[in-house]
This record gives C-alpha cells, sequence and structure tokens, in this order.
C-alpha cells in the first residue's frame, strides 16, 4: 500500500516509536515568539542546559508588537515580554528578527517567505497557526510551551501519531470566492472539532490552481477544525514561490532540493482514514455569525432558525447570538459595522492587499467605520508600497500600518471596544478574541474591503 | 507547574457544560503577555471572564460563583471539572492548562479535547479522562441532582466511576504517559536521557 505525504514526511522524522507510548519526533524548524516562550527558556535555565540545535530556531515577536508605531511598546507587561524574548535569544545564541527591523513581522507570515519553511520538513511553533507551513508541504503543527522548552532541550518532541484525512475541492472557484471562502466553508460542513485527532491534506484542482499565498491562508485555518496540520503537496507553484527566498537552497543545492520535493506527495494508492470530496462550485462569500470559526454561513444566507434543533443545540446558538447581537433566521448582509481588519497570519500577505485594493480602488471609505490594515510582515510592506498599492489605498481614504498580529487577538493597542462589531479577516471570532466584549464576522479580504466602503457588511459581487 | 504523582483520586467536579469551550475563555489573551510562572497568577485567571464582569464583579448565574462549586479546590473537592464536548479548542497556550492546574484541578473529564490542549493538559499533570457522550451526560445530571456527587479517577487501572450511579468507564492512556503520571516525570527529562539517540538519527537523516 502507497504511503501518504503525511506518512512520508511523519516517517523520516521518527527517531524512535516508544513501546506502547509516542513517537519521538525529530524537528528540523523551531519558531519561537514572544508569548510562549518566556517560560520555556526558564525551564532550560532551571536544568542548566544549552539550546541543543540554536541554528535550527528563529525567533521573532508579533503578537505583542504595535501597528501604529514600534518605537516603543507602552504597556510595560507587553514590553518585558518582547525583550525577554530579545535577551532569551541573545544568551542562547538564537536568530532573532527583532520588532521594527525589515526582518520582522508575524511569523506564520515570515517563515514561507523567507524561505525559512521548506517542503518535507517538520515545522513546530507555541502557536496553533503553525499548520499555515503546511501550504509549502511541510508538516507543521502548533505546540505548548512545555513542549517548546522540549525542541530547545532535543530538537525533538513526543506525539502520538495522528489519523490521517484528505479534503479534496475539486472545480472552478467563482468570482468574488477567494482561499479564505474554502477555508470558511470547509469548517462549516467540518464543525470546529469535524478534524481533531487527524492531520489534514488538501487536495483536488482547486486546491492546485491556488496560489501560494492562498494555500498559506487555508493551511492556517485547518486548526480551526481541529487539525494540527494542513499539508498541501508540494508542486511548480510552491518551487516558483520559495525560488531565491533568502533561506531557501541556492544553485546546485536547489535542483537537488526540488528533486527530492517533486516526491513529497501522497502516492495514488494511499488509503487515508478519512476522505472528503467538496465542489468549488458550492461555495459562496462566506461570513460567520457565532463564536466558533464553524458558525458560519454564505453573505446572502440567513442566521440559522432554533426549529428543528435539539435542546442542547438551540441553547448553544441561543448563547452565541445573544453575544453578537443577532437574531435567528437574521440577513447579515446590510448590518452596520464598527470595524474593518485586514490582516494577521490568515490574511496579512501581498495577495490580500491587492485583493481588497482592487475592490476600494476609486471609492472612499465609509467614514462611520475604523479600518485597520496591517501588512503582515515588514516584506510584505515593502512589496504594497513597490506595487503602488499605498496610494490606491491612501486615496480610498485608508492607512497603510506596520507589520503586526493586531487585531487579530487583544494583545496589543488594536483592541476592538466592548459591543463593537468588527469585520475580520482574522481566524477567530470567539468571545472577546479582538477584546473584551468585541463582536467579530469573519470574512474574506474582498468582503471586508466591500464592507469597509459601505458601512455595512457587503458583497463585494453586488458592490 | 506542580508536578504531583497520580493514583486515585476521589473528589466532588465541577461542571463546565460548555461545549467548544475554547482557550481564549479559559484564559484570555490579556494574561498572557506574561513571563512568570506563577501558579496563583494563571488559577485567577482561570475562566476570568466568565466568574467577572467588566467592573471585577463575580458573574452571579456563572457556575464557579454558584455556593456548591465556589469553594477554591483541594483533596477531596472541586478537583475535578466535567466539561462540555471539544474542551480547549483553539488556541495553542499553554497558559490555559497552567490556569487549570493553577486554580488547583488534577482531572479534567470530557467527551472529547482539542489535541493541542489534551497534551498541554498532560504536561502539566492534569489528567484529560476521554468519555462516551452518555457518561458524560450522566455525570452532568448526578452533579445537577446533588453538586456532592463524588467521582474517582482511578489511574492505575485507568476507569472512571460515577459514585451516584456505581457507573463505570475505561479511559485511555498510553503506557508511557501513565508511568509519567505516577512517577511524576516529565517528557523533557526522558528526550534528555535519549539524546544519544537523536544524534545518531541526525547522522542518518536525509536532507534532499
Amino acid at each position: 500500500m502507497g504511503k501518504t505525504l503525511f506518512d512520508k514526511i511523519w516517517d523520516s522524522h521518527v527517531v524512535q516509536v516508544i513501546p506502547d507510548g509516542p513517537t519521538q519526533l525529530y524537528i528540523d524548524r523551531l519558531y519561537a515568539h514572544e508569548v510562549t516562550s518566556p517560560q520555556a527558556f526558564d525551564t532550560l535555565r532551571d536544568k542548566g542546559i544549552k539550546v541543543f540545535r540554536p541554528e535550527q530556531v528563529v525567533a521573532m515577536p508579533d503578537h505583542n508588537t504595535p501597528s501604529d508605531q514600534q518605537e516603543v511598546i507602552n504597556d510595560p507587561i507587553g514590553r518585558k515580554q518582547v525583550e525577554t524574548l530579545a535577551r532569551n535569544c541573545a544568551e542562547f545564541g538564537i536568530r532573532h528578527f527583532a520588532m521594527g527591523t525589515k526582518d520582522n513581522g508575524i511569523i506564520h507570515v515570515v517563515g514561507p517567505e523567507k524561505g525559512l519553511s521548506l517542503p518535507g520538513m517538520t515545522i513546530v511553533c507555541g502557536d496553533s497557526h503553525t499548520s499555515t507551513h503546511g501550504a509549502v508541504g511541510a508538516l507543521a503543527m502548533g505546540i505548548g510551551t512545555s513542549e517548546v522548552a522540549e525542541v530547545l532541550a532535543s530538537q525533538c518532541i513526543l506525539q502520538s501519531k495522528p489519523k490521517t484525512m484528505r479534503i479534496n475541492i475539486e472545480g472552478e472557484l467563482q468570482k468574488g470566492v477567494v482561499a479564505k471562502d474554502i477555508a470558511l466553508y470547509i469548517m462549516a460542513k467540518m464543525t470546529t472539532s469535524g478534524a481533531t485527532g487527524y492531520a489534514v491534506e488538501y487536495a483536488g484542482s482547486t486546491i492546485r490552481n491556488l496560489s501560494m499565498e492562498g494555500r498559506l491562508t487555508l493551511s492556517n485555518l485547518s486548526i480551526e477544525m481541529g487539525s494540527r496540520a494542513g499539508i498541501i503537496a508540494p508542486d511548480e507553484t510552491t518551487f516558483a514561490y520559495l525560488k531565491g527566498r533568502e533561506y531557501a537552497p541556492k544553485g546546485a543545492e536547489w535542483d537537488k532540493a526540488v528533486a527530492f520535493w517533486r516526491t513529497l506527495k501522497s502516492d495514488d494508492d494511499a488509503v487515508f482514514d478519512k476522505e472528503i470530496t467538496y465542489r468549488a462550485e458550492d461555495i459562496k462569500p462566506r461570513i460567520t455569525y457565532g463564536t466558533n470559526p464553524g458558525a458560519g454561513i454564505a453573505i446572502d444566507e440567513t442566521v440559522p432558525v432554533l426549529d428543528g434543533m435539539s435542546e442542547a443545540e438551540k441553547a448553544q446558538l441561543t448563547v452565541q447570538l445573544n453575544y453578537m447581537q443577532f437574531k435567528p433566521g437574521q440577513k447579515l448582509e446590510g448590518t452596520p459595522v464598527d470595524y474593518c481588519f485586514l490582516g494577521a497570519c490568515t490574511n496579512g500577505r501581498i495577495e490580500d492587499f491587492r485583493a481588497f485594493a482592487s475592490v476600494v480602488k476609486g471609492k472612499k471609505k465609509s467614514p462611520n467605520v475604523v479600518a485597520w490594515l496591517v501588512p503582515g510582515s515588514w516584506l510584505v510592506r515593502q512589496q504594497i508600497i513597490d506595487e503602488g498599492i499605498d496610494k490606491i489605498l491612501e486615496e480610498a481614504g485608508f492607512e497603510l500600518r506596520l507589520p503586526s498580529c493586531s487585531s487579530c487577538l487583544a494583545m496589543n493597542p488594536d483592541k476592538v471596544p466592548a459591543g463593537k462589531l468588527a469585520i475580520s479577516t482574522s481566524n477567530r471570532n470567539f468571545v472577546g478574541r479582538q477584546g473584551p466584549g468585541a463582536r467579530t464576522v469573519l470574512a474574506s479580504p474582498l468582503v471586508v474591503a466591500a464592507s469597509a466602503i459601505t458601512g455595512v457588511i457587503t458583497d463585494p459581487r453586488k458592490l | 507547574m506542580a508536578k504531583q504523582k497520580f493514583n486515585v483520586i476521589k473528589s466532588t467536579c465541577i461542571p463546565v457544560a460548555i461545549d467548544n469551550c475554547n482557550t481564549d475563555l479559559i484564559i484570555p489573551a490579556r494574561y498572557l503577555a506574561s513571563t512568570t510562572r506563577d501558579p496563583k497568577f494563571f488559577g485567577d485567571a482561570f475562566m476570568h471572564d466568565l466568574r467577572y464582569d467588566a467592573d471585577g464583579k463575580p458573574v452571579a448565574g456563572f457556575v464557579m460563583n454558584q455556593p456548591e462549586f465556589s469553594e477554591a479546590p483541594h483533596e477531596g473537592c472541586h478537583e475535578i471539572i466535567v466539561g462540555g464536548q471539544n474542551w480547549g479548542s483553539g488556541s495553542s497556550r499553554e497558559h490555559a492548562a497552567w490556569a487549570i492546574a493553577g486554580y488547583g484541578i488534577r482531572v479534567v473529564i470530557s467527551s472529547s479535547f482539542a489535541d493541542i490542549h489534551r497534551n498541554n493538559l498532560l504536561n502539566c499533570f492534569v489528567l484529560p479522562v476521554v468519555v462516551s457522550r452518555e457518561f458524560q451526560q450522566e455525570l452532568f445530571d448526578s452533579i445537577a441532582k446533588n453538586p456532592q456527587t463524588i467521582v474517582t479517577v482511578d489511574v492505575p487501572n485507568q476507569t472512571v466511576t460515577n459514585e451516584a450511579t456505581g457507573h463505570s468507564e475505561k479511559f485511555e492512556i498510553n503506557s508511557y504517559k501513565k508511568h509519567c503520571l505516577v512517577n511524576a516525570l516529565d517528557d523533557i527529562d526522558y528526550l534528555l536521557s535519549v539524546q544519544d539517540k537523536t544524534e545518531a538519527f541526525e547522522k542518518t537523516a536525509k536532507k534532499w
């Protein structure tokens, strides 16, 4: 029987399988940010040990980074965390992309664009959206801080092997539908726990036709249906994206690497524990109505009604709708929004800014909304400027901010005030995620752009 | 986090009947900007925004503020949470496990856990116990009838028992992790002890 892509990467990184226990898995790349690493470095200090393979670790602050200026972090607690990361990296000899430098950005944007995340690698980070890096054909998983310490100390983690699932998307996407909509569609079908216990591979003609940026968006959201990994087999799109990147192999090494990467695909006779196929034609621009990413609808649909639901389902939906201040059966298109957020490791890449600009070009931002447009890295920001996208945004009344996780989670100044409604390209609409009491509707850059112009939730196809 | 050896835990429970209780709910993001390992700091932040309103006043309706469930955990009392399904989804923040451990919880029972959080709990010496939906519902029902309902979690024998009904279920845990819990050993020490294997692997691993 053939092997899945997941099996190929997993098997080639097994150091040993502990009898009736987990697998000791070798890790090629550890990324560290300021939030989930300080206690891991403390563990190393407690034990009096060094980082085992410092050259395989790359660190950068992103969660606490302000997006309006990066001279200083005014919040003393956040500032201490960012300073602690810099100090830990200096002490333990780890490469550190400091705040405000051209290397910095959100880890899950910077890793692939610098060629630090490569096909066939095992990649971990104390961050659930590490699944993003799976888009380049790597096995990339989020881990906890104890496991960060384990990798720092030993370059290994102990993991039980997950089951495998392949999600095929076939056909051509409709106009106005992008990778984010595919992800929101899958999540609504799968629920937020539908892929728990599985490593997912995305395949099918729609995926093959996605750009690298689109694939990164899709893999990013794998964790929102419970899957720690979302792998996409590397192909010409992947190689074209990676070629010439700062840390990608060069010259003869590149040719050897590509020859190997071409073998990284699921064999034709590989069997997955679960396999699902969706049709691209069935996917429309999507929005969420509830407080988990699976609670979503097509933009022209209405919020579900309680009829026909079990008591438990009714109770769960009612709690969510009460928080969101929405009603069963309500049409959300046309609902006034207060905040618009373009950015995050989900949609903070060049293609997302191109998409946003294509909608707002020649129009004016609604005076009723606050808009945060936050590139995922300094490289992305430079590209926006090089392509003249910043001018289009400026003319439409928008301001381009500085790279940061920004409003995706309330750990920096970009917090949505209590009760306000935000339409966001980020990954989570959890209670309080964008600020205590803040209400979040998740959507694609196109939907957020259209809504920023009209001031209400808007279908970009109708603008 | 304090490493405590696991044997048999017999305790009353706190029922947190929230499905998809994500780690943002277990500990809001603003408590993540910390560099401390102080269990009290994280224990106080546990379920903070469900326990307290914007002014810091306890939310009367929330289960942890009800008189029969508000007592801080200690031996035999509230050492177990019975949670809704898909417990700990979302963010990988181990701070959520630190909050649970810091509050004094030793066992979380649910019909399903998110993968990363489940590992984090184990690494913080909190035992995640997976039971059937029926058993989970029966626990909620028993505790609703009698908040003093005792649940017994027998780690060596891998059983969980609802003492109100006498019903019992087996739960899964691999023998490596069981050995770790019973003897209060953690993964990092194990990995350091097998570094020769890692180095041998590195010598043979093919890059491309």
